[in-house]
Formats: C-alpha cells, sequence, structure tokens
C-alpha cells in the first residue's frame, strides 16, 4: 500500500513557487505579477498546512501561520491594486515596462 | 493506492495545471479565471489535510474576496489593445531557467525533509476551537499586529484608491 | 450516512456515496426551484390582486412542466463579441458555488451529505464563491451593461457579506460550536428552547440575517443589477434557455441554502418546537421523515417570506443599498455581537430564563392574533374600500360616492 506521505505536498507546494515566480517574471500586466505573488503565496500556506498535519508537534503552528498568511496576502492584494488602478489612472496603460520614468 | 493518495493525485494535477496555464496564457481575465481554479484547488487540498478551518477561510478571503478584487482590477483596467500583452522571448528564458533552477532546489530540499515522515498520523487537527484559543493565548502578538496591519492596509488602500479631482489645465500627476 | 453503503468494498463506497449524494442534492435544486418559480408566479399573483398561472390544470402546477420545456428547447445563442469560453462558463461556476453548499447542510438528525466541524462557516465560505460566476457572465457578455451589471452585484454582494458573517457569529457563540448538527441539536425540545428567543441580540441577529442574506442573494428590494429599467437584465441579459435556468436555479438554490442556515441557527432547524423529545430517537423512519419534512417546510417558509418582500417593497437604489449595508448593518451588527457575548457572559440565569419565556409567549401571542385576524377578516370589501389595516384610507372610488 502505498501511504501518501509529506514529500508529494512538498513537491507540489516548490512546483506552485516555481510557478508563481515565473508568472512574476515573464508578464508585463501588472495585475498578472499580483497573481504571480498570489501563487507564491499559496505555495507557502500549502508547506505550512502539509508539515502541520505531518509533523505532530505542528500541528497548532502551522494552521495558525497559514491563516496569518492568507489574511497579510489579502491586505497585501488590496494595497497593490490600489497602486495599480493610481499607476493607471496617470499611465493610461499597465504595461509595467511603460514606468520608466525614473530611468536613467 | 489509498483513497487519500487518488484524491491527492487528481486535486494536485488539477492545481498544478492552473497554476501552468496561469502562467503562459495570454488572456489576463483568463489568467484571472485559471488563478481562480487553483486557489480553489489547494482549498481542496486543506479539506483533504484535515485543516477545514484554513480551508473555509481560504475560500471566503481568496476566493470570495482577493480574487474578486483582482479581476475588479482586470477589469478596470483593461483596454482591448492591452489585453494581450506580449512578452519577449529572452525573458521567457531567463524567467524559465530562474524558476526552473529554483524549482529543482525546492524539490531536493523536500525529498530531503519528507523521508522521515511517511505514516500520517492517527489524530485529527486542531479544529477552529483550538485555534481561537491560540489566537487569543499564545498567537496574541501576531493576531494584535495583523488586527492593526488590516487597519493599515484598508486606511492606505482607500486614500490610494480615492476619486481624486483633476486639475483644469495642468496634467494630472496624482 | 456513508455505511449505507458499506457492502461495497472499500474505496468505492465512497465514490458510490458521493455520486449518489450529488444526484440527489441536484435533484432536491432542481425540484426545489421549479415548485418555487410556480410560487413564485402564485404569490407575485395573489400580492397584486390577480390569480397567477391558472390555464394548465390544478393550480397553474403544470406550469412548471411548461416553463422547463421552453427553457430546455429555447434556441443557444451567444453575442457575437462575447468570450465564448467564459460565456459558457459562468453559469457552472454559479451552480456549482450554489449545490456545494448543500454538502454540509443538515436536513434532519444525522440526515447530512458530509459532517464538517466548520459546516456553519463552510455554507456562508462557499455561497460566497458564486459572486465569481456573475461577475465572469457579466464580462463575458460583451455588452458595457452586463459589465456593469455585473461589478454592481459582486461590490454588493461582497459588502453584504460582512454583516452576514457576523449575524452568523452570534448564534455560534451561543451554541460554542460551528458544528451545524450540534447546533441543531440544541435546540431539542418546545419552540422556546430555539436559538431565537435565547437572548434580544440574538433575535435582531434573526432579523438582521434574513435582510441581509436576502440582499446577498441579489433579491429584492437589492435587485438593482438586475432592474428591468435600468440594465435590462443585468448580467444574465444575453443569456437565455438552459445556460439562464443554470442561473435561476443558483439564486433558488442559494435562497434555499441560506434559509437553511437560518432556521438552523435560529429557528430550531428539523425541531418541530411542539416535542419535547427528539423525533427520530422515538420514532425511527418515521421520525427521520418528520425531520426531514419539517426542516424544508422552514426553509420554504422563510423562502416565501423573501418573495413576499419582494413584491412588497420599492427597489433600492445603489447607492442606498451600499450605504445600508456599511453605515447601517455593519455597526449594528458589531453591537449585537458585543451585547451577545457580554450577555453571555454577565447575565444570570434568572433573567436569562425569564427572557427566553416572555419572549416566546410574545411571539406565539404574536403569531395567533395574526393568524386569527386573517381567519375571521372579510374575504372581500365593499367596493371602493380598502382591507385591513388600510382600512380608513380614502380611495377616489369612496370620494366619488
Amino acid at each position: 500500500m502505498v501511504e501518501l506521505g509529506l514529500t508529494p505536498y512538498l513537491i507540489l507546494g516548490a512546483f506552485l513557487f516555481a510557478c508563481g515566480l515565473l508568472c512574476i517574471a515573464t508578464k508585463r500586466n501588472a495585475v498578472g505579477i499580483l497573481m504571480g505573488v498570489e501563487l507564491v503565496l499559496n505555495a507557502a500556506n500549502v508547506n505550512f498546512v502539509a508539515c502541520a498535519r505531518y509533523v505532530p508537534s505542528f500541528g497548532l503552528e502551522g494552521q495558525v501561520f497559514a491563516l496569518l498568511v492568507i489574511v497579510l496576502a489579502a491586505g497585501e492584494a488590496a494595497v497593490a491594486l490600489a497602486i495599480i488602478l493610481n499607476f493607471y489612472n496617470n499611465h493610461a496603460t499597465v504595461d509595467v515596462d511603460k514606468a520608466d520614468e525614473l530611468k536613467g | 493506492m489509498s483513497l487519500d493518495l487518488i484524491l491527492f493525485t487528481a486535486i494536485a494535477s488539477a492545481t498544478a495545471l492552473s497554476a501552468l496555464t496561469v502562467v503562459f496564457s495570454r488572456n489576463i481575465v483568463r489568467s484571472a479565471l485559471w488563478l481562480l481554479l487553483t486557489l480553489i484547488g489547494v482549498s481542496l487540498l486543506y479539506f483533504l489535510l484535515g485543516a477545514e478551518f484554513v480551508g473555509a477561510t481560504q475560500l471566503i478571503v481568496y476566493v470570495g474576496g482577493t480574487m474578486v478584487l483582482v479581476v475588479f482590477g482586470v477589469m478596470l483596467t483593461a483596454q482591448q489593445q492591452f489585453l494581450k500583452i506580449r512578452t519577449r522571448p529572452q525573458e521567457w528564458l531567463v524567467g524559465g531557467i530562474l524558476a526552473g533552477s529554483l524549482f529543482v532546489l525546492l524539490v531536493n530540499a523536500s525529498l530531503k525533509m519528507g523521508e522521515g515522515k511517511a505514516p500520517p498520523p492517527s489524530e485529527a487537527l486542531p479544529g477552529a476551537g483550538q485555534i481561537g484559543v491560540g489566537f487569543l493565548t499564545t498567537y496574541l502578538l501576531p493576531f494584535e499586529i495583523i488586527s492593526v496591519h488590516l487597519l493599515v492596509v484598508l486606511i492606505g488602500a482607500a486614500y490610494l484608491a480615492r476619486a481624486k479631482r483633476k486639475p483644469k489645465e495642468a496634467p494630472s500627476d496624482g | 450516512m456513508k455505511d449505507l453503503f458499506s457492502f461495497l468494498p472499500a474505496r468505492l463506497d465512497l465514490v458510490a456515496y458521493s455520486l449518489v449524494i450529488g444526484v440527489v442534492i441536484v435533484s432536491f435544486i432542481a425540484g426545489a426551484a421549479s415548485i418555487f418559480v410556480w410560487l413564485e408566479r402564485k404569490v407575485s399573483g395573489r400580492i397584486q390582486d390577480r390569480l397567477g398561472p391558472t390555464r394548465l390544470g390544478l393550480f397553474g402546477l403544470p406550469q412548471m412542466i411548461a416553463d422547463a420545456i421552453k427553457l430546455l428547447t429555447k434556441e443557444d445563442t451567444s453575442p457575437d463579441v462575447a468570450d465564448k469560453f467564459l460565456f459558457k462558463l459562468a453559469p457552472y461556476l454559479a451552480f456549482c458555488a450554489s449545490f456545494v453548499a448543500f454538502v454540509s447542510l443538515p436536513f434532519g438528525e444525522g440526515i447530512v451529505a458530509y459532517e464538517l466541524n466548520v459546516a456553519a462557516f463552510f455554507v456562508l465560505a462557499v455561497l460566497s464563491s458564486e459572486i465569481f460566476g456573475v461577475i465572469l457572465a457579466g464580462y463575458a457578455s460583451g455588452s458595457k451593461w452586463s459589465l456593469f451589471g455585473g461589478i454592481r452585484e459582486a461590490a454588493q454582494v461582497v459588502s453584504y457579506e460582512v454583516p452576514r458573517s457576523m449575524c452568523v457569529l452570534i448564534p455560534v457563540i451561543v451554541a460554542g460550536t460551528l458544528n451545524l448538527n450540534t447546533i441543531g441539536r440544541q435546540q431539542m425540545g418546545f419552540f422556546w428552547e430555539w436559538n431565537l428567543f435565547h437572548d434580544p441580540f440574538t433575535f435582531c441577529a434573526f432579523v438582521i440575517f434574513f435582510i441581509v442574506a436576502t440582499a446577498s442573494c441579489k433579491r429584492a428590494p437589492f435587485d438593482l443589477a438586475e432592474a428591468e429599467s435600468e440594465l435590462v437584465a443585468g448580467f444574465h441579459t444575453e443569456y437565455s434557455g438552459l445556460r439562464w435556468s443554470y442561473f435561476f436555479m443558483a439564486e433558488y438554490a442559494s435562497m434555499f441554502a441560506v434559509s437553511g442556515a437560518a432556521s438552523l441557527l435560529f429557528l430550531g432547524g428539523w425541531h418541530t418546537g411542539f416535542l419535547p423529545f427528539e423525533a427520530s430517537a422515538s420514532w425511527g423512519w418515521g421520525g427521520h421523515i418528520l425531520n426531514v419534512l419539517v426542516f424544508i417546510s422552514k426553509c420554504s417558509l422563510l423562502v416565501m417570506v423573501m418573495m413576499w418582500m419582494r413584491w412588497s417593497l420599492p427597489r433600492l437604489r445603489i447607492d442606498q443599498v451600499m450605504m445600508t449595508c456599511l453605515k447601517y448593518f455593519l455597526p449594528i451588527s458589531c453591537v449585537l455581537l458585543l451585547g451577545v457575548c457580554v450577555w453571555e457572559l454577565f447575565v444570570p440565569s434568572v433573567v436569562e430564563l425569564g427572557w427566553r419565556y416572555l419572549s416566546a409567549a410574545a411571539c406565539a401571542l404574536f403569531m395567533l392574533g395574526l393568524v386569527f385576524r386573517l381567519l375571521t377578516g372579510p374575504l372581500t370589501m365593499p367596493r371602493g374600500q380598502l382591507p385591513g389595516a388600510w382600512a380608513g384610507v380614502e380611495t377616489p372610488l369612496m370620494k366619488a360616492k
């Protein structure tokens, strides 16, 4: 009987993290970058809750940290979207490559 | 193959596939949809692990709140010609190398970390009551800090996103 | 309930159980939605002093079948500029969200698809995912007005979730658990054991929860986003036939789900309120059937009150809707939360019992008086006069005499 262990969850967390990183690195749309950040945070959360389940002494801490991360991510998404809306109002685009006024 | 493993394979592959589609989709609204499915998949994983409170919180905060916000942002800033902003191939290469090497590193660490932990414990995870007590005793300081943090975020986001009166002649600069 | 299928081998019984549960819940939602459609037409007809559908047979009941046949055979159109994939996906998202809420809603003692320890939170969380179908439908229709309707609905529903969750917290504090089965079991006995009569704050919380749940189901008087005079039909303007009926079923399913949550949290769930014991423990299968019937009738009664509100009250403007939520319901529910905590901690048991019996007696007398007035009042008034509380009001026909 092949049992489900901790490793598949950690590998899934790693995969989501890599996807999120790729999303942040390659999307030119600012909202797309925000989506990448959400993927990264969710990957960390999957790790937290999986370790809460499979490491007996970590049961409460894992869930508490996951809840804290969820709450902080929601707050961060709100502020990020406010910034993106301001950027859009000033530049009429959300392409982050156009945010180069301080360049040179 | 235990039921846990079958369910995990199904949910994790759907989640991973949705996450890939978020990255490679060219339409930003479709990316938002796939991100929604990824978040629902992660919530299902929490329910599979037995962390029911965290799973329900993920649904109500992330799916019902944050994703609605992200989609609002997408729709308020979407213009037809900018819906499909292209990335150059060099950027894909650099990003791919970065993400790939990080993935290899993390998988290495995961394989080492998950070695001695194969048998799952028999007792259930602490439930909502114990999490609540934990928040009010052991983790009171983080709880208070994020309460203040949320207040700051609320005020800051409301201030940043307020309707500004544009001056009539000068170009507006916020 | 999972052990009903234990005759099958190891994992097959869970798979079979979940398939059967899926079929049962979908059929229940579809059947309930068609009955509510008929009921809405009859109720709205009677409130507007007309008869409603009568042509097709006994009380117009075959009208449900006629409506279903019409919806199934309508042409499947979609706008040219629509994003086809999202257009087709949106109704299913909305329907799935309402459908999953029924998974942890207990219909009787132990009659629940899957008992969750966080069931009260789970029902709210899943119902909050329905809004994504609305937003996608509004966006994917490709029309500016559908988008406006969708975004307005989303803002309204998301805002009203906050007082809704706080009002759900109030009976949860009284009960001490999020498990809906336990909350239902604690209200066993006569009707004064219900959470509704536990303290004045819970009573107000029921009223506030019901109004806020109506708003979060996008029902009148909070249905501005579908108001015909403004936005044709809001986010589902471009939908017709079977796709539209998915939205429709999702709306009635979420109305039933929030009514179910309200009756479990406040109104005693599956208990009749006139038996001092648990029916299913004493009467076996008959008790289970009685419990399920009582639960479904309580939910249907609440849904009928929602329909009654729709056809009696004028529609609120969108700024009035948001103002009501943020300036009135949110502070009120905060005060109620504080009040119930103070009541739980400091109030002596004499006052508690006194309030419970007094408020239950007052409510019962009020309901009996209402029923008495309804039954003994005249069926029709003389020409030109208004019935009941409007009796003294002058009408043009009275002045013409």
